[in-house]
């Protein structure tokens, strides 16, 4: 069958891309585009280390077809960074050691900027139940929601 | 906790207890890193895995000749293809090596004894090729009756394994078969004298389910091999020059054909030891001559990788009145999946290692059952058998009327304890640990409503092995520092902080790499808590070696004889000394790396060694846990870790080991299990069923980093990464006996488990009134 023919913007740019019907969003990122940032765990919307927005939306991206980008606005963990500023986010991730592997890393980010654009001043317990699909075998997520509340705050007060 | 100041006991060091941002840091949050699954060849093919849709079969043929005949398809490989292997089992780091066994978990031979065992590999054009191809591919089997369950793989009767399997171990050796591959005794003093004079003893049987370890990166691999057979493997593994070894092996190739890149490596835990779609890519990448990536599923990972033994285990404590442990004996019947190798062993020697006993026997049985072969996980059988001594020891103190603690400290192993399992320990930290646990704030905290609060110890060995590392002054008088361990959650930090002190070069002079197996000698793995002590130890080596050099380089500059020419650490200079001293100014390693072309070529330092001395570390945990009399739903609402450490380098990353131990702990003390129909196959392999914690089933985790210095690290390291997921188990299990007053003895302890202990209780209660 023919491939679909697909127009949309990644992280600000307009990309254009041909696929089949039932690659995902993911297999399209990470094997077309070499947009490897964003990570697969699962490919069944369990682990959240493929999340990238979706028109400001948090998404799994291999729950998504990658027909469905068209005309969507996507952002991954590759446009989090502007210039050679790292996002508040990314860099309480590294001052706290947010990260050990790091493989979760990508998703965890996405997810908690979705949050901290929904809500600036979550309590620990929003930042644990937003993040609650988002999953780490390494930190036990100790670190990970410290550091997501110091950005939140960090926002706040810039 | 969060704050930049150091460690308590490290005001000697000016980098070793800072927090530095690790230098591999930056690609990890932008997602540069590259992992197992990011890396792409041109030309690359698809590979793929049939696996076994039955639980246990003969093979009576196997036919890839449709498959090989679809269009895409480029190469299929059987077991056939591989060289031929003995049956033979040797020591390997934390576990055992048999070949033959590792050739039939790659690829099965005669017969698949695990639902989802592999049986044929294809690599195609794109996957949805391949994936056509795997349904081409046709097996006559004959089925089998399975056996899944521990205790009834070691009854009289069960389908057997292996018809030709007889238990090591046992004097005179059986004469029939059975799937018992291994009996192990360890046995010091004499428990029946021992419980003689005991007042009261305990004995208690436990269950424990397999569980993941739960990666969040899947296996995943790149094999390209070139038409005169040099071959390169790009990897996610714990440990580049074990899978050289282990592919070469199984293939029957020299080891100099592969040179294995360590890609990052997305969690491995133990899992990611042993090899699976690693030969296989290499031998499909050699039949296609194109480079071959292969990414498993995650159903694949839970289903035919991993996971750790589940277990059944009597365990008997006996002590006096006034809280000596007299006697300790257990019974330990691990699952080593459907090829013998779990870590009962292990198991054995750790299960009562925090105390120091007069009279200990422990008996080891590592049976095989239709599962999927068992693979080192944190702390390998550790957990097991520490969970089981820790809930007898807290019902001991509990029947004793004793502080839990206090129990354990009059009972508590130190320096001079000869362990059941032979050595002598050195300077240890278990009764530090259980002291900080007595202090803390924690300790002292009311409890409230329906919750209880246990505590729990933990002793894990660790160890040490080959290890090299090279450290290049540039001509600029920076540094470059080549491991060979592959860094799993801040490893670079803190060789580059080691590195850092001992050369008074600041951190971000020194650029820090994996390198592959080309560029180093012989490394082994990333494990057994020994990156940070083997490759720590090594580069703290390399960089006196660098000083030695700096200082043969300034003494023929300055015309002077070695001995008179010394390293200043104060400064990080090389100075003239003794009756020389001021007369020529101090040279820095910037200005050493300036004059190394005329005083003798390039500066390199270097270290190869095996890394002696690895000393063990000791934990104390306390668990907080609320359990819903309505649901039976158990919650952490708090958990403090305290472990030694030896020496925290970077105490961010040792925090967020014993919080990372921590969770997987509690995951499989509350959650996690491998759960089989009748029909031997598994139920839960996905993370949406086979769940580990999350957020929001966490509080924080707290932590207090205790400081033993290990004598034998030039900075006191001990491993860090294992201790902390043993004592979970027991401090949870403990706390959930003080909450509900039933004590429990089988995990996990899931809501409808307890919920079922709990109505036989309250059933009981009202029996009685
Ligand atoms: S890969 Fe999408 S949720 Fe796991
Ligand atoms: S840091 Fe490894 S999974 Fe989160």
């Amino acid at each position: 069958m023919a491939k679909h023919h697909v127009q949309t913007t990644i992280n600000g740019d307009p990309i254009e891309f041909l696929c089949d019907t039932e690659e995902t969003l993911l297999d399209v990122l990470r094997n077309q585009l070499n947009m490897t940032g964003t990570k697969e765990g699962c490919s069944t919307g369990d682990c959240g280390a493929c999340s990238v927005t979706v028109d400001n939306r948090l998404v799994c991206s291999c729950l998504m077809l990658g027909v469905e980008a068209n005309g969507k606005k996507i952002g991954t963990i590759e446009g989090l960074a502007s210039g050679d500023k790292l996002h508040p986010l990314q860099q309480k991730f590294l001052e706290h050691a947010a990260l050990q592997c790091g493989v979760c890393t990508p998703g965890f980010l996405v997810a908690s900027k979705a949050l901290l654009e929904k809500n600036s001043n979550p309590t620990e317990t929003e930042v644990r139940y937003w993040l609650a699909g988002n999953l780490c075998r390494c930190t036990g997520y100790d670190k990970i929601v410290r550091a997501v509340m110091d950005a939140a705050h960090e926002i706040r007060s810039a | 906790m969060q704050d930049k100041a150091k460690s308590p006991m490290s005001s000697e060091f000016s980098v070793v207890g800072t927090r530095p941002v690790r230098p591999d840091g930056v690609d990890k949050v932008t997602g540069r890193a590259r992992f197992g699954a990011d890396l792409n060849l041109s030309g690359q093919l698809t590979g793929a895995v049939l696996r076994s849709p039955h639980v246990h079969a003969r093979v009576l043929k196997i036919d890839v000749s449709q498959a090989l005949a679809l269009e895409g398809v480029k190469a299929v490989v059987t077991q056939k293809d591989f060289a031929p292997q003995v049956n033979s089992t040797t020591a390997f780091g934390e576990g055992t090596l048999n070949l033959m066994h590792m050739l039939t978990n790659v690829l099965a031979g005669d017969k698949v004894l695990f639902h989802g065992h592999p049986i044929a590999a294809v690599a195609a054009t794109n996957a949805a090729v391949a994936k056509r191809a795997l349904k081409l591919i046709k097996v006559d089997y004959e089925v089998l009756p399975h056996v899944i369950d521990v205790d009834e793989a070691m009854a009289l009767g069960a389908p057997l394994l292996f018809p030709d399997m007889i238990t090591e171990g046992v004097k005179p050796a059986p004469t029939t078969p059975s799937n018992i591959a291994k009996r192990i005794d360890i046995v010091l003093g004499d428990v029946e004298a021992g419980f003689k004079v005991a007042d009261v003893i305990i004995e208690r049987s436990f269950k424990t389910a397999p569980v993941h370890q739960g990666y969040i990166e899947p296996h995943a691999c790149v094999a390209t091999v070139s038409e005169d057979g040099q071959a390169e493997l790009w990897v996610s593994t714990q440990g580049h020059w074990i899978v050289r070894m282990l592919c070469a092996k199984l293939l029957g190739w020299d080891i100099n054909k592969i040179k294995v890149t360590a890609a990052e490596i997305g969690g491995g835990f133990g899992g990611k030891t042993v090899v699976y779609l690693e030969p296989l890519a290499l031998l499909l990448s050699q039949k296609s001559r194109r480079p071959v990536k292969m990414v498993m599923s995650r159903e694949d990972v839970i289903r035919a990788t991993g996971p750790t033994s589940g277990s059944s285990m009597t365990v008997k404590i006996g002590a006096t009145n006034d809280g000596r442990i007299v006697a300790g004996e257990a019974l330990l019947k691990y699952q080593a999946g459907a090829l013998p190798g779990s870590p009962v062993g292990p198991g054995c020697m750790c299960a009562f290692a925090p105390y120091d006993l007069p009279n200990v026997k422990v008996t080891g049985y590592d049976v095989v059952s239709n599962r999927p072969k068992v693979a080192a996980y944190r702390a390998p059988g550790a957990p097991i058998s520490e969970y089981a001594v820790e809930a007898v020891v807290d019902e001991l103190a509990a029947t004793l009327k004793m502080d839990p603690i206090e129990f354990r400290l009059k009972n508590v192993a130190k320096q001079g304890t000869k362990a059941a399992y032979g050595p002598k320990f050195g300077p240890v930290g278990m009764a530090e640990s259980l002291e900080a646990a007595k202090a803390s704030a924690h300790w002292r905290t009311p409890l409230g409503k329906n919750q209880g609060r246990g505590v729990a110890a933990g002793f894990w060995f660790n160890i040490g092995g080959e290890t090299t590392v090279s450290l290049v002054l540039n001509e600029d008088g920076t540094l470059g520092l080549t491991a060979g361990t592959p860094d799993i959650g801040g490893l670079r930090a803190s060789l580059c902080m080691m590195a850092s002190e001992e050369l008074k070069v600041p951190l971000e002079k020194i650029r820090v790499q994996i390198g592959d197996t080309n560029q180093l000698g012989y490394n082994f793995l990333t494990g057994g808590s020994r990156s940070t002590f083997s490759s720590g130890m090594a580069t703290v080596e390399a960089a006196r070696d660098i000083k030695k050099e700096a200082v043969r380089r300034a003494a023929k500059l300055w015309e002077l004889p070695e001995e008179a020419v010394e390293w200043d650490s104060g400064s990080g200079s090389v100075r003239p000394a003794g009756p020389n001293a001021g007369k020529h100014t101090p040279m820095t390693l910037v200005d050493i790396a300036r004059i190394a072309g005329k005083t003798g070529g390039p500066i390199v330092g270097y270290s190869r060694l095996n890394a002696h001395g690895a000393a063990p570390s000791f934990a104390c945990h306390i668990a907080d846990v609320e359990v819903d009399p309505e649901t039976g739903k158990a919650s952490i609402v708090r958990y403090t870790a305290i472990q030694d450490a030896g020496r925290a380098i970077h105490p961010s990353y040792v925090e967020g080991q014993y919080q990372g131990g921590v969770a997987q702990g509690i995951g499989w003390a509350l959650n996690e299990e491998y759960i089989y129909g009748t029909d031997g196959k598994l139920q839960n392999a996905g993370f949406l069923d086979y769940r580990i914690p999350v957020a929001s089933d966490l509080p924080m985790l707290d932590t207090i980093i205790i400081e033993v210095p290990n004598p034998t690290h030039p900075y006191g390291v001990r491993g860090v990464g294992e201790t902390c997921i043993i004592p979970p188990l027991a401090a949870i299990s403990n706390a959930m006996s003080m909450a509900t007053g039933v004590r429990f003895a089988e995990l996990p302890m899931s809501p409808p488990k307890v919920l079922a202990a709990l109505d036989k209780a309250r059933a009981a209660n009202t029996a009685k009134m």
